[in-house]
């Protein structure tokens, strides 16, 4: 069984991120990462294997992003992921969901072809998109079960089961595998890379494919085709900061409901 | 003037606040049509709701064959009559799962596709408002139907006389649809309280609560206001994951936002920071938040908080 997990390098959310004159994600002045969420579905995949004693199971792990998003897949190598896949291509970059779903399929696709892709595990959400769309649209592509938003993951034999907070209630989520399965940060908290682990990651084979080894069209993807544009963007006046007040024997609860009812709260 | 579609927001045929504000966003674009995916009997009273706003068409859609399922049979559903009614737009209701149904829904109908605005204009241009707050995008959708999930307090609702004619949508879902199949239900007990991301006002606890939320509460509900927390407070137990605010739980963009022994974390403040008005109580004078605040208190939210709570209830008498 190999298991497919995508990760996605993003901006660092504690520095200045910020845009490019073309409005799109600043993806090289601002250091990048992993993205955080990521590393829980890097964590599941590797837990799924863990938990299956005796079954041989691979891990592959998958990013699409300029030079620099190797270093995603490295860090997942590191955490104990067994080989590892970057797809980089100039054409790709200022690519929206529906372009950037289509490259990740068809990486699948390659890696089911080598290896198998009995599982794609992909996070809640990228820190910098924040969209939580790319694991529905991988499964529309994929034509798998999508299984998605879960906090919690069991699987026996080829069925997997998962619990997922929606609106306004939890569901028991079940599908047999082959599934895309996404999982949220309540799903059990990521293991740091073991000193061992990052000698050992040195030693893993790590492919970098183009659009071309895909079979995808340059003209398919990126920003001048994406089929939404972006036509600004704006930071954010910074919040001015207001009033501050010491409390001191219950002034500060009098301060906090004179302001309250100044702005007509009460 | 086409059609666009406004995915209603309901529990159990009962209409929900984010329905109307879209369809006040629906008739800068086109003649709003609702689309009730529910049980078919509760279809008519759904329209009577709907037709206040201006919804001129009411799709009924049986969901028997839909709602046992994840996603995947909601966007084939919308895509057959996105295929029949030729739409200017899809509005949806941002929740998670209507933002997957979009991402289906754009690669089936090969339109492009925008999550989370937060304002749509006449002419198409969507705002939402990215990296924890910090920016603001404007952006449309240039190829095929826009499809549009919209966040909640993002218009106005606009009463408007609307048609409100019911019209029950036939809708054939495949068995590759049913891939997902949800085994169990637990909904989720009500507070009594507002709903988090609806909430004119929202009064969030944190660490600094210590676990105790009674202060908290007490001081929500003397302001009518929805409860929230820090995902500190969740992981420590203190409150269940659905009241959390932030870059992994809800967004919420009230009128007043009270964050009490909260940090003000970057991913805390990606959920609040377009909030109105944010009052903070935080016993430590440098705390981050405070850079954000209106008004602030440096002090002890377990005696500030009670003390605040029995003024307003006194002067409500
Ligand atoms: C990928 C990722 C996603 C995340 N998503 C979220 C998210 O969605 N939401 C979220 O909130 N966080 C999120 N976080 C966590 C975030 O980084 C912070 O750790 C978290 O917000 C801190 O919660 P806190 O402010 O309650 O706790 P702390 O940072 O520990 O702050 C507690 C505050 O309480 C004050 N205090 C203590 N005692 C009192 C008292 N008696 N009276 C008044 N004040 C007191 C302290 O001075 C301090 O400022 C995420 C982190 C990551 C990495
Ligand atoms: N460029 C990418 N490379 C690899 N995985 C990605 C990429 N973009 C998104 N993903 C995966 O899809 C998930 C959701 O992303 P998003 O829909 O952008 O919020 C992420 O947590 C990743 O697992």
């Amino acid at each position: 069984m190999n298991i497919v997990v995508c990760v996605k390098y993003v901006p660092d959310a504690t520095a200045d991120r910020k845009f490019e004159d073309d409005n799109t994600v600043d993806r090289v002045g601002v250091d990048g990462l992993l993205s955080e969420l990521d590393e829980y579905a890097v964590e599941q995949a590797l837990q799924f294997r863990e938990k299956r004693e005796g079954e041989e199971i691979t891990v592959t792990a998958l990013t699409v992003g300029p030079e620099k998003a190797v270093d995603a897949v490295r860090k997942a190598l590191q955490m104990g992921a067994d080989s590892g896949v970057h797809v980089v291509d100039d054409a790709i970059a200022g690519s929206d969901y529906i372009a950037t779903s289509l490259v990740l399929a068809k990486a699948v696709e390659k890696i089911k072809a080598d290896a198998g892709a009995d599982l794609v595990v992909c996070g809640m959400a990228s820190t910098d998109a924040s969209g939580s769309v790319v694991p529905a649209m991988l499964a529309e592509r994929l034509g798998l079960p999508q299984v998605t938003l879960a906090s919690v993951v069991e699987s026996q034999g080829d069925q997997v089961r998962i619990k997922r907070d929606n609106e306004g209630s939890t569901e028991v989520i079940g599908a047999t595998l082959p599934i895309v399965l996404s999982v949220t940060d309540q799903s059990g908290e990521a293991r740091y890379p073991s000193f061992k682990g990052i000698m050992a990651a040195k030693k893993k084979g790590l492919e970098t494919w183009s659009l071309s080894d895909l079979g995808v069209d340059a003209g398919e993807v990126g920003l001048s085709v994406a089929w939404s544009q972006v036509e600004d963007t704006t930071a954010r006046p910074p919040r001015t900061a207001g009033e501050i007040v010491t409390d001191e024997d219950g002034s500060g609860a009098t301060a906090l409901v004179d302001f309250l009812a100044s702005k007509k709260f009460i | 003037m086409s059609e666009v579609l406004v995915v209603i927001d309901h529990a159990d045929g009962e209409v929900k606040k984010p329905t109307y504000e879209l369809l006040t966003i629906a008739k800068r674009l086109g003649e709003p049509s609702a689309v009730f995916f529910g049980s078919p009997d509760q279809g008519d009273a759904v329209a009577e709701k709907v037709k206040k706003y201006g919804a001129g068409k009411v799709y009924v859609i049986d969901d028997a064959q839909i709602k046992g399922y994840l996603v995947a049979p909601k966007a084939e559903a919308l895509q057959q009559l996105a295929e029949k009614t030729s739409p200017a737009a899809i509005l949806l209701p941002s929740t998670f799962e209507n933002k997957e149904v979009a991402g289906r829904l754009a690669i089936k109908l090969g339109s492009g596709m925008i999550t989370d605005a937060v304002d749509v204009t006449d002419g198409g241009v969507t705002t939402q408002s990215v990296f924890a707050g910090n920016f603001t995008v404007q952006a449309k959708v240039t190829t095929g139907t826009p499809i549009i999930t919209v966040k909640p307090n993002s218009a106005a609702p606009e009463e408007a006389e609307g048609a409100g004619a019911v019209e029950a949508f036939a809708v054939t879902i495949s068995d590759a649809a049913k891939g997902a199949q949800i085994v169990a239900t637990q909904p989720r007990q009500s507070t009594g309280r507002p709903e988090l991301t609806e909430a004119a006002i929202v009064v969030s606890g944190g660490r600094g609560t210590g676990g105790n939320f009674e202060p908290v509460e007490g001081f929500a509900d003397s302001l009518g206001a929805a409860v929230g927390a820090s995902r500190a407070a969740v992981d420590s137990g203190w409150m269940p994951h659905a009241f959390q605010v932030g870059q992994t739980g809800k967004t919420v963009s009230p009128q007043l936002y009270v964050a009490n022994g909260i940090s003000g974390a970057i991913q805390h403040r990606a959920g609040m920071q377009t909030s109105k008005t944010i009052v903070a109580v935080n016993k430590d004078p440098e705390a981050p938040i405070f850079e954000l605040v209106d008004f602030g208190v440096v002090g002890d939210l377990h005696s500030v908080l009670p003390a605040a709570t029995e003024k307003i209830t006194e002067r409500k008498g």
